[in-house]
Parts: C-alpha cells; sequence; structure tokens
C-alpha cells in the first residue's frame, strides 16, 4: 500500500514539474510583447522617456535577465506563492486576482461535476430495466451528450434567459451589488450562477447516464447474475450487486473526464461572462498576461492533479481488486 | 419420487422462427440416481438442464412439464419458481470461475445470498464450514474475494455452495470442461460424495466427456437433435449401446492403450441437422448407416428392456 502511493505521489509529482514547466513555456511562445502592450496603454508620446520605462517593466515583470535565469526564478517564486503581478490588472498581484476568481468557478465545477455524476448515474441504472424509460432517456442521452457546451450554453441564455426572463444571463452577479456574505447577495450570485451550471451538468449528465446504462445491462448479463438468478436471488440484490461494480468503470470515467470538464467549464465561463478563471484566461490572453495565464493553469493543473489522486484513492477503496493487486507490488 | 419431465418442448425464439432445441423429451430421474445427459453441441442438452431451472428471456416452454418430488415446477413464472431454486433445484454452472461476484467477499456474498432467500446465515455457517473442509478448502476462504482463489478452489467454493440447502435436484452443466484431467477427476469424485452423504438426492450431469460420466453416472441419456436418442444403465449405455447413434459416439472415443497411429480413429461423418425446421422422421436418418424406409415415420422413445429405453425402429 504504502509502496504504491509511494509511487503514484512520484508520479503525479513529476507531471507537476512538466506541467509547470509547458506553463511557463506557452505564455512565451505566444506571439506578442506584455511589456510592448503596457507602453501603448499608457500611450507615452516622448520617444525618449520610452527606453527608461520600458526598462522598468521588464524590471518588474522579471523579464531582464536570460531565459534560464527566468525560468528559475519562475520556480522560486512560485514555492513561495508568489506568481508573479498581473499585466492586465496592473499593479494587482496574480495571486489576488486568481484567488478572487477561483470561488466562482470551484461553485460551477464541483457541483456540476458530482451532481451530474450522481444523477447521471442513477438515471442510466433506472434506464437499464425500465423500457419507456429507456426510450427516453438513451436519445436524450446521446444529444445532450453531444452538444458542445457553449452551444447549449448560448441555447439556455437565450430561452430560458431573454425569451422567458427567469435567470440573469451575463455576470456573476448584479452589477450594482459588491461581493459579500449578505442574503440578498447569495441570492443573487444563485441566479446568475444557474444557467452556466446548468449547461455544464446537462451535457454531463447525458454522458453519465448513457455509459450505466451500457454497464448495468452488460453487468446483469455477467456470469456471477446468470448464477444468482439461478438461485433464486431477488432481482433487488443482483441489481445492487451489478450497480456497485458497474460504478467502477464510471469512477474512471470520472476521472478521466475531470480535464475536459474543467475545459467546458472555462468555455461556459466565457459565454456567460462569469467571473471565473476561464473568464480570466480570456482577459490574460488577449492582454498577453503571461504571469496571469501561467497562474491560471497552474490552478487549474493542480486542480485537476488533486482530483485525480482523490479518485486514486477512491478506487483502491472500492476495488478489492486493485487492493489485492497491490501487495504483489505491482500496478 | 424423483425427477418427472413429462413432453418437453423448449424453443428459442429468432427473426427467422422458432429454433425447436429441445422437440419433447420424457424421462425420469430416481432419487440417488447420478444421471449423464452426453451429446454434441447444440444437442439440446444444455437446453434442458438450463430449462429445469430457469427459463433464459429467448427461451419458450411450448409444452410439458415438470414434476419433482410429487410438486409441479412453475417453469414459466419466474418469480414463483424462485421458490424452487437452490433449496430444491440447484445449479452448478459451466462458468464456476467467474460465477461468484468479483468485489464481494465470498462469505459475504454467501450471507447476502441466504438471507435474500429467508435464511439465517449464521444458522448454515458451521454446515458451510464443514462441507467446505471436506472438499479441502479451509473456512478462511470466505474472507476472501474471488479474485484471491485459484479456478479450481473458486470450483469447489460453488460447489458446496450450490448444494448448501440440500437441494433434491443438483444440475452439473460441464462442470469439468474447464478443468485440467487430474482436478476432472476430484470434482467428479465430489459430485458422487455430495449424492453419497445426502447433500443432493439426484443429479444430472450434463457433459460431451462420456468417458468421464462413466465413472460416475448410474445412468447415462444421450440426445441428439434436440431429441432423447438412448437412456440406459451407465455399463449399458457404454457396452450395448442400442441407438446407431450412441454406438457411433461410443466407437468415436479413443481407446487407453491403442495406437492411433496404426487404426485411424473414426469419427460419425456428417452433421447434424439445423434446429430452425429440423427434418421429419428420426433426426438421425441422414447420417445413420442403418436407416431404411421405416426413419421416415419418428420412432418413439420406448423401452427396449428394463431400464433401457431407446428411439430407434432398429432397436426394438
Amino acid at each position: 500500500m504504502h509502496r504504491y502511493f509511494g509511487r503514484k505521489s512520484l508520479i503525479y509529482l513529476l507531471t507537476f514539474i512538466v506541467a509547470v514547466t509547458l506553463n511557463w513555456l506557452i505564455p512565451r511562445f505566444m506571439p506578442g510583447d506584455p511589456v510592448l502592450r503596457m507602453l501603448t496603454r499608457s500611450s507615452v508620446s516622448n520617444p525618449e522617456s520610452l527606453a527608461p520605462m520600458r526598462e522598468y517593466y521588464e524590471n518588474v515583470f522579471g523579464l531582464d535577465v536570460p531565459l534560464w535565469q527566468q525560468y528559475l526564478n519562475y520556480w522560486s517564486e512560485l514555492l513561495q506563492g508568489n506568481m508573479g503581478i498581473s499585466v492586465w490588472l496592473f499593479p494587482a498581484p496574480v495571486t489576488g486576482v486568481i484567488l478572487k476568481a477561483v470561488p466562482y468557478t470551484l461553485a460551477l465545477l464541483i457541483p456540476s461535476i458530482l451532481l451530474s455524476w450522481v444523477a447521471g448515474n442513477k438515471v442510466g441504472a433506472l434506464a437499464a430495466r425500465r423500457k419507456w424509460l429507456d426510450n427516453t432517456v438513451l436519445p436524450l442521452g446521446y444529444v445532450l451528450t453531444a452538444t458542445p457546451y457553449m452551444w447549449l450554453g448560448i441555447l439556455l441564455a437565450w430561452s430560458l434567459g431573454i425569451v422567458m426572463g427567469i435567470f440573469p444571463i451575463a455576470g456573476g452577479y448584479s452589477f450594482a451589488l459588491r461581493p459579500s456574505f449578505t442574503v440578498g447577495f447569495i441570492a443573487n450570485a444563485f441566479t446568475h450562477w444557474f444557467l452556466p451550471f446548468l449547461s455544464l451538468f446537462l451535457v454531463a449528465f447525458g454522458g453519465w447516464a448513457i455509459g450505466m446504462r451500457n454497464l448495468i445491462i452488460y453487468e446483469l448479463e455477467a456470469d456471477y447474475a446468470n448464477y444468482l438468478e439461478a438461485l433464486g436471488t431477488p432481482r433487488k440484490l443482483i441489481r445492487r450487486y451489478a450497480f456497485r461494480n458497474a460504478m467502477l468503470p464510471q469512477l474512471t470515467g470520472l476521472a478521466l473526464q475531470l480535464g475536459v470538464l474543467v475545459a467546458g467549464a472555462l468555455v461556459t465561463e466565457i459565454v456567460f461572462a462569469y467571473p471565473g478563471l476561464g473568464y480570466l484566461i480570456l482577459q490574460a490572453i488577449q492582454n498577453q498576461d503571461f504571469f496571469l495565464l501561467q497562474g491560471v493553469f497552474l490552478f487549474i493543473v493542480i486542480g485537476v492533479l488533486l482530483a485525480n489522486f482523490i479518485i486514486d484513492i477512491i478506487y483502491v477503496l472500492v476495488d478489492p481488486r486493485t487492493r489485492t493487486g497491490l501487495q504483489g507490488g505491482t500496478a | 419420487m424423483g425427477l418427472r419431465v413429462e413432453n418437453l418442448r423448449v424453443y428459442y425464439r429468432t427473426m427467422r422462427g422458432d429454433v425447436k432445441a429441445l422437440d419433447g423429451a420424457t424421462f425420469e430421474v430416481a432419487d440417488g440416481e447420478i444421471m449423464g445427459l452426453a451429446g454434441e453441441s447444440g444437442c439440446g442438452k444444455s437446453t434442458l438442464s438450463k430449462s429445469l431451472i430457469r427459463l433464459d428471456s429467448r427461451m419458450k416452454l411450448v409444452a410439458g412439464s415438470v414434476e419433482l418430488d410429487g410438486k409441479m415446477l412453475p417453469l414459466t413464472d419466474h418469480e414463483a419458481m424462485n421458490k424452487y431454486r437452490f433449496a430444491e433445484v440447484s445449479l452448478i454452472p459451466q462458468y464456476a470461475m467467474s460465477a461468484l461476484n468479483p468485489t464481494r467477499k465470498i462469505g459475504k456474498m454467501i450471507a447476502e445470498l441466504v438471507r435474500s432467500r429467508g435464511f439465517s446465515y449464521r444458522v448454515l455457517l458451521p454446515e458451510l464450514e464443514r462441507r467446505l473442509a471436506l472438499v479441502g478448502l479451509s473456512p478462511d476462504v470466505l474472507n476472501n474475494y474471488p479474485i484471491e482463489l485459484s479456478g479450481g478452489m473458486k470450483q469447489r467454493t460453488v460447489m458446496v455452495l450450490s448444494t448448501l440447502l440440500d437441494p433434491s435436484l443438483l444440475i452439473a452443466d460441464e462442470v469439468t470442461s474447464a478443468l485440467d484431467v487430474s482436478t476432472q477427476r476430484a470434482v467428479a469424485e465430489t459430485l458422487v460424495q455430495f449424492r453419497d452423504r445426502g447433500f443432493v438426492k439426484s443429479m444430472i450431469v450434463v457433459t460431451h466427456d462420456l468417458s468421464l460420466v462413466y465413472q460416475i453416472a448410474d445412468t447415462i441419456m444421450v440426445m441428439y437433435a434436440g431429441k432423447l436418442a438412448e437412456k440406459a444403465p451407465a455399463d449399458k449405455v457404454v457396452k450395448e449401446p442400442r441407438h446407431p447413434y450412441t454406438r457411433l459416439l461410443i466407437s468415436s472415443l479413443p481407446e487407453v492403450g491403442v495406437r492411433y497411429a496404426e487404426r485411424r480413429l473414426v469419427g460419425i461423418p456428417g452433421r447434424p441437422p439445423g434446429l430452425l425446421d429440423p427434418p421429419s422422421g428420426c433426426r438421425f436418418r441422414d447420417r445413420c448407416p442403418l436407416a431404411f424406409d421405416k426413419c421416415a415415420e419418428e420412432p418413439p422413445f420406448v423401452e427396449v428392456e428394463r431400464g433401457h429405453e431407446v428411439a430407434c425402429w432398429k432397436a426394438m
């Protein structure tokens, strides 16, 4: 067990280092120059003052040293929790900007991932044994899972927001309010949260429901189910076994889907102008904000790795076969 | 008492029509009898053994009845039949290696199974452990997952589990086909032991391995193309078979001490007829070296001497 988790941790650590390095590289390969951007923004007319200003900004952003030095500096700053200064929101530190956006993204992601997974599994399992449900859930599931996140988001915004006027279609809260822990603000934030959540939830839900339906049918045809049935076991017990065993591939699927779901959330945030990490990425790219982009990516990488690690642990807990594998030092 | 099967017909529903996999079987299995059920693939032996315990969704009971210890089995009623399964009729499946739920400890699975049938696991546990010991398994296997057991151990566990409630009839479906020869023998002997100790009253051992079933069975029933061909005491079937199919089947078995390089082992030329639209008359007619005009009529399955039934005009 120790050996297994030791090895797993090592793999995760390696992934982290590679991801952080790529993360540092990608903005630097992007076309454009953030310092030039700052200079044009301040629209300096005197050409002589350009040179000292450029020097100043390059110093502020740490771009006045060779690349390898920048890379090392990046790591040492990172380990101290410092991710640099935002170009777009100069001179706000990136860490602060991200921390302000993170609650919105998490509030979208965690409920939509978990609820769609739980609900999709339940509905899929039900569909596997009720003909009428199967005939409705299956086509609906295929349509939903094939729908692009942002397109569904636009449809929902149009139908429930513009036509029916039930939900606001943009922002994380009304512009008239300031973020605070009051009932009024939270209620307002909830109405803004609902549509982006719904679009993420629906797309993921379709995929899980189809997967679960197929897995349950497969499990109910398995030898152990046939044997139990031949021994007169009530269907209830057989279904319980089938459900539990079908959950294992779904759990693996969840781990695989996490990255995709995060990406989907980013696009959805842009559709709804939701002030989460996706919105920040868009702004960071448009403003050549290396540091903000790095910071957001880093956060996503950490999130996906962490979630995968948790699923690894859960898998060991729920599937005895992985556990017996561990004793042999394999896996 | 025992088992009494009357004119049992079970067809498979397919898009092209009914496949008449079992077309009228009438026979009895007495208390204490181990009956071997032999025949080639597709002869209906699995259909027969399955229909005695569980008709799957594609199987259709067309006619016939099955009586066990004087009670009619409600074959077509899945729920009503549950009462008899495991307790009165039980099964050792062909797939014993994968018959246990892979994610449950064996003991826990057995507990959940017997409780769901309304029995107390605590009451059954001492007997379960005793029987596991009898087949050479320690009670520790109950704390294992199926993956931690070898194939032979899983097979023995399933044998013990299937007979735990002392059923009247046990169906052993190709139980030895996935095992190596030495384990085959041990399994076969265990089956006999189960009968001798009274764990089961009677047994149907489905197999295509005549030489194995000859060692343990009291009687052997041979099927061909969905019909019964011959049923007789095991010795009779092997030494004095009356049905031409049985004779050819026996003669195509290799014998110990014969070098087949010198004398080629002969098979039965031809193939069994399709059962979607089987030919009239005797179904073995096309392959039978003894066939004559009368064979266009279907031969009845009749007793030609005490305990020896044959469906062949030539044997009467």
